[in-house]
């Protein structure tokens, strides 16, 4: 399969790639939110990491990925993507848009639904360490994804 | 496409280059010598059947068997559906559309142009044992002889793994067989030209091999046919005009059966110095490789392998994007990825090998071009991508923190 150009540079030169510390060391930070999707028998998993402002913005996002080319691509776009915005901002990111700008093809189609999914998952983790913080953003609505 | 000249094949377990010389003598037989072999009558007719003819002596020799006793067909995926189908509709037991018509034995690991005829056989009231092997990824002799019946009428166990390289104990289980009066196939295909045969030594009935992957041209492959002790019979897959002693009709292929016959001389003169050759290749490339690099495993047994597949895993990395990283290199992986049914090798779930580390594997395929040089290359240009890829996989960092990725619960999709 060829890969598009995008894909190609995601994975030579992967943007934000890393973590806030050991999984032990940010499940006890409240400004971290962490979100770990997929299973490694299925031949992918990503974990991304945000850091979120009191107020509710994504500061700066981390990930890390075992899986395909195209999963390395869509986990990074997604770092580079919600960077800066407000997490309810963050979650109005469909994977339709990852699959455009990546030019990723139909079989390649669920590595962007995993990347939604983590942004979600790292979210609502956020959310989960912040309850009061969860109150004040609670447009943030509930959607549930078809993989 | 056009290849770079910078590309590495490790890919010989696929298919091979035709090695040029093989096509020089297919040359004459495409513009001046083009008789049809069954013409009997003139001397276009005369010469494809003598070069057919001696193609069939230069096959037979690569594995000590006569002349008469080697078919042509289109390939290793035919020789097999021919012999397993073929033996076990003649041998059957009970007539066609009832049941208790025969029992056959095969394994798990074999490839599915074997696998798929002996499932067909079983929508056909034929009943199939398939056999699992161990951890080493081998069948052994005892595994068939516990599995054996008194209605079993056809083993058919592969000489070597496609992908893992792994080598049955075919000798053994070809005198079981014989033992018993069963019939016994094995499909060759990664076997014969690269490794010794001797059907009368190794009692082998019938045998499915490849002219592609012996650097001959795709599109030709042959099936020994036992003549005698016994005289194994068959019923055809395709009828027509009875070329082949009858059991594969058609206008030979005289150009690919003329190139075929040359690969099989050519294998049986390199012998033990190319085997000798390719082993040194395979030791260096996982020797590089697993003193680089933690947690990489070597998949099947770890002498019991033909010289000329290696067939590794690299935890905590997906085989696809390894590939990504290693674009220069042609080689193929068990990763879900890379084939069409979006499911890890089943061979290698087939050996127990868990589907993180089968989705982390790579095969690489040594042959008759493959250099030092190359494999120095392969190694170095493996472990930068490796990693490379664990440098951003969350799972290397569990592995490094101690923690069993196994153990942990994760959200399948």
């Amino acid at each position: 399969m060829a890969y598009s150009e995008k894909v190609i540079d995601h994975y030579k030169h992967p943007r934000n790639v890393g973590a806030f510390g050991t999984s032990g060391e940010v499940k006890e930070r409240k400004d971290i939110g962490v979100g770990i999707v997929g299973a490694p028998e299925c031949g992918d998993v990503m974990q991304l990491q945000i850091r979120v402002s009191s107020e509710g913005r994504i500061e700066e996002a981390k990930f890390k990925c075992f899986g395909c080319g195209s999963a390395i691509a869509s986990s990074s776009l997604a770092t580079e993507w919600i960077r800066g915005r407000t997490v309810d901002d963050a979650l109005t990111i469909k994977n339709t848009k990852i699959v455009e700008e990546l030019a990723l093809p139909p079989v390649k189609i669920h590595c962007s639904v995993l990347a939604e999914d983590s942004i979600r998952a790292a979210i609502e983790d956020w959310k989960k360490k912040n309850p009061g913080a969860a109150d004040a953003a609670t447009t943030a609505p509930t959607t549930t994804t078809t993989a | 496409m056009t290849v770079p000249p910078a590309m590495i094949y490790l890919d010989n377990a696929a298919t091979t280059r035709c090695d040029p010389r093989v096509l020089e003598a297919m040359l004459p037989y495409f513009c001046d010598q083009y008789g049809n072999a069954g013409s009997r009558n003139h001397r276009f007719g005369w010469e494809s059947e003598d070069a057919i003819e001696r193609a069939r002596e230069q096959c037979a020799a690569l594995l000590g068997a006569q002349p008469k006793e080697v078919i042509f067909t289109s390939g290793a995926t035919e020789s097999n559906n021919l012999a397993i189908r073929g033996t076990a509709n003649l041998y059957a037991k009970a007539p066609a559309g009832s049941p208790g018509r025969g029992h056959v034995i095969t394994d798990i690991i074999e490839h599915k142009a074997v696998l798929d005829p002996c499932k067909r056989l079983q929508r056909e009231g034929f009943e199939v044992t398939f056999l699992e092997p161990g951890t080493d990824g081998i069948i052994t002799r005892a595994m068939v002889e516990a599995a054996l019946r008194p209605d079993t009428i056809l083993v058919t166990v592969m000489w070597t793994n496609n992908e893992i390289g792994t080598i049955n104990e075919v000798p053994q289980i070809g005198a079981l067989c014989h033992e018993r009066d069963i019939i016994f196939h094995t499909d060759a295909t990664q076997w014969a030209g690269k490794m010794p045969v001797d059907v009368e030594a190794d009692h082998i009935d019938l045998l499915s091999w490849s002219s592609h992957k012996i650097y001959g041209p795709k599109g030709v492959g042959g099936l020994y046919v036992r003549r005698r002790r016994p005289r194994v019979r068959l019923e055809a897959l395709v009828d027509g005009g009875g070329q082949e002693r009858g059991m594969r009709s058609g206008t030979q292929n005289v150009t690919g059966i003329v190139g075929f016959g040359k690969a099989c001389e050519l294998c049986a003169a390199g012998g033990d110095a190319e085997r000798q050759r390719l082993l040194g290749l395979r030791n260096r490339l996982e020797a590089g490789l697993t003193s680089a690099m933690d947690v990489v495993q070597v998949n099947g047994h770890s002498t019991k392998r033909v010289p000329h597949i290696s067939n590794i895993s690299f935890g905590f990395v997906e085989g696809e994007s390894l590939m990504m990283g290693i674009a220069e290199i042609a080689c193929s992986s068990g990763s879900a990825c890379t084939s069409a049914s979006l499911e890890p090798s089943y061979v290698l779930k087939g050996l127990g090998v868990g589907d993180e580390l089968a989705h982390s594997s790579l095969r690489l395929s040594f042959g008759r071009w493959t250099t030092e040089a190359e494999v120095g290359h392969a190694i170095t240009s493996i472990t930068a991508a490796v990693n490379h890829l664990r440098a951003m996989s969350p799972l290397y960092d569990l592995h490094k923190e101690g923690i069993d990725i196994s153990k942990i619960e994760w959200q399948q999709h």
